[in-house]
């Protein structure tokens, strides 16, 4: 990628991030926190990684997406909107009553939702069945999906861990959001949650750490998950919950709250001064 | 008279699913680790490449089929009806139920006549665990005939389904060359005007030897098969309710939200009439070889046959 690119994808991630939180502000609910932690990863995936057409969105052979750690939507569907699904307006009837955008994701209502999602731990096991689906077929369409740390206590995660690699889906690749929190506070205190990595490692996952708010490393390291044969990919993305917004940066308490009149105003400002630095760039 | 086939419906099923397969590629089968007792290993033998064990996971084993069915598979998922709708019930509501993939459950060793293993297997909830699920279709097939033509419903139906099956091995009583399956609607085996007997499942049999044996006694009591629980043929309860003012409900299930209270839904809405509820109380069973458990917990046809001409004799 050469720096143009690079600076184009910094600006999708700064509207996305204004999508989520303008989102979270009307809806005065919402995960303001892992949306903003998830967001250069959704920017990557939609604008640089997958096979993904709105004016298709059903298309058979496209690449798939499970957004496992479903509470992180808001983002996630700013991305969808500017890639075209939908208008961007409609965030701002996220969670309303009657409103296309759900709490969670529906993938019966939303255009470019793959698979409705938001109890913890299913929609990976849901991304493995879709791998699953393409291996039978023959076909070669990628799944990915994006996790939470926190999630990652689910044990179902490791259930869904242990049939990605039985079954040798080389076409999967999950990606873990680690930015280090979850509702309750600090990850590695609420349960103990460590060495991610390692555990995958274990689980017979090819993986890789990197910086989740890099494009650079997110490209190598979606190229290392293309190159792996014979068992699937875990990419554990080190973020900062919050990213983007200074007073929600690392901060547990941003988790699952939606911004006021003020620090909404103060939000957005900050937002749109680091869009400017990357147009201007 | 047709051959009586003594087989289990789970064989039924494993049997059936294995032919519809032949044709129909989009059949894939999961399994936790129960293939040779849910008998998915009949398909799995046949279709290796299109059998996904799961191991002892069946959480992860109900959302991978929803992402199968996501990608245009029919999956069908099979394990105990305990650990199927029990251990995965939220994956089956927020994984198949809310996206409404079209994904079949399969729960065998339903009910009490599990037998030895005890309470912890005996799984008298699962209709009423499924029933609750918006879109969920119930099928509770009664015998060999009616589990194969249940199968072959279940692939046609777009949406998910919970399919029961049993581990004891049933007479069948219906005749293939006049027997038909319709989805959601229910069969009157037997026609009377005094009472009618409603039964779901495995026990149909013994209601139907009852009816026949209460019409030697100059009872005239009326037997529907409701093999769709959900959604309920409304209108073959309203009419019997109607004509022949009582009803009795028999099933392997407990009395908890399972076919009695869906029939007394029906007529409390409809044709308010007093109803029976023959089924397991509110109570865990317990070991036992289980053709002694089913007879303990009253799903016998000498019961069944006492408890209709008890209600009918002190009319």
């Amino acid at each position: 990628m050469n720096s143009a690119e690079i600076q184009k994808l910094k600006g999708l991630a700064c509207k996305a991030r204004i999508g989520a939180i303008t989102g979270t502000y009307m809806a005065k609910s919402g995960h303001p926190g892992g949306s903003l932690s998830s967001a250069d990863i959704f920017t990557y995936l939609y604008f640089k990684e997958m096979n993904a057409d709105s004016k298709n969105p059903d298309d058979p052979d496209r690449d798939r997406f499970v957004l496992s750690k479903g509470h992180g939507c808001p983002s996630l569907y700013a991305v969808l909107a500017l890639k075209g699904y939908f208008p961007m307006k409609e965030l701002e009837k996220l969670r309303h009553v009657g409103a296309m955008l759900q709490g969670h994701p529906d993938m019966k209502g939303t255009p470019g939702i793959d698979m409705s999602s938001g109890s913890l731990g299913q929609g990976a096991s849901a991304a493995c069945g879709m791998a699953a689906a393409a291996k039978i077929d023959g076909k070669s369409y990628r799944v990915y999906s994006v996790l939470g740390d926190g999630e990652c206590e689910e044990g179902q995660i490791w259930e869904a861990a242990m049939f990605a690699s039985h079954y040798k889906l080389d076409n999967l690749c999950f990606i873990v959001d680690s930015n280090g929190l979850q509702i309750d506070g600090k990850v590695e205190d609420v349960a103990g949650l460590c060495m991610l990595k390692e555990k995958f490692e274990s689980f017979g996952f090819g993986t890789a750490e990197i910086d989740g708010h890099s494009f650079e490393d997110m490209e190598n390291a979606f190229n290392a998950a293309r190159n792996c044969k014979g068992k699937p990919f875990v990419i554990i993305a080190n973020t900062v919950k919050g990213k983007g917004v200074s007073f929600m940066e690392n901060q547990a308490g941003w988790h699952g709250v939606a911004p006021n009149d003020e620090q909404y105003a103060k939000a957005i400002a900050e937002l749109e001064a680091q869009l400017k630095e990357t147009e201007e760039a | 008279m047709a051959e009586i086939i003594n087989k289990a419906t789970r064989e039924s099923f494993g049997l059936a699913l294995c032919e519809l397969a032949k044709t129909n590629k989009d059949i894939v089968v999961l399994d936790a680790d129960l293939s040779g007792s849910t008998k998915t290993g009949i398909f799995a033998k046949e279709f290796p490449e299109r059998f996904l064990n799961c191991g002892i996971a069946e959480g992860n084993m109900i959302s991978v089929a929803a992402g199968l069915a996501a990608c245009g598979k029919i999956p069908f998922a099979a394990s105990f009806a305990m650990f199927a709708t029990g251990r995965a019930y939220e994956q089956i509501r927020n994984s198949v139920a809310y996206p409404a993939l079209n994904v079949k459950i399969a729960g065998s060793h339903a009910g009490i006549s599990v037998g030895e293993d005890g309470a912890t297997h005996q799984c008298c909830e699962d209709i009423a665990l499924m029933k609750t699920l918006p879109g969920m279709a119930i099928i509770n097939p009664a015998d060999h005939w009616e589990m194969t033509a249940a199968v072959k419903a279940a692939v046609e139906y777009k949406g998910p389904v919970y399919l029961r099956l049993g581990r004891l091995a049933v007479d069948s009583f219906n005749d293939p060359d006049n027997y038909s399956f319709e989805f959601g609607k229910g069969i009157t085996l037997h026609e009377g005007s005094d009472i009618t007997v409603i039964a779901s499942g495995i026990i149909v049999k013994d209601a139907l030897d009852a009816v026949r044996e209460l019409e030697s006694q100059g009872i005239s009591a009326r037997l529907i098969n409701i093999h769709t629980i959900k959604p309920i043929d409304e209108e073959i309860i309203i009419k019997a309710a109607k004509e022949t003012g009582r009803i009795v409900t028999v099933e392997e299930h407990s009395v908890i939200g399972g076919l009695g209270d869906s029939v007394c839904d029906v007529t409390a809405r409809n044709c308010p009439v007093p109803v029976t509820k023959i089924g397991i109380q509110d109570r865990f069973g317990y070991s036992g070889p289980a053709k002694e458990l089913l007879k303990l917990f009253g799903l016998s046809k000498e019961n069944i046959a006492k408890v209709v001409s008890d209600i009918v004799n002190n009319k």
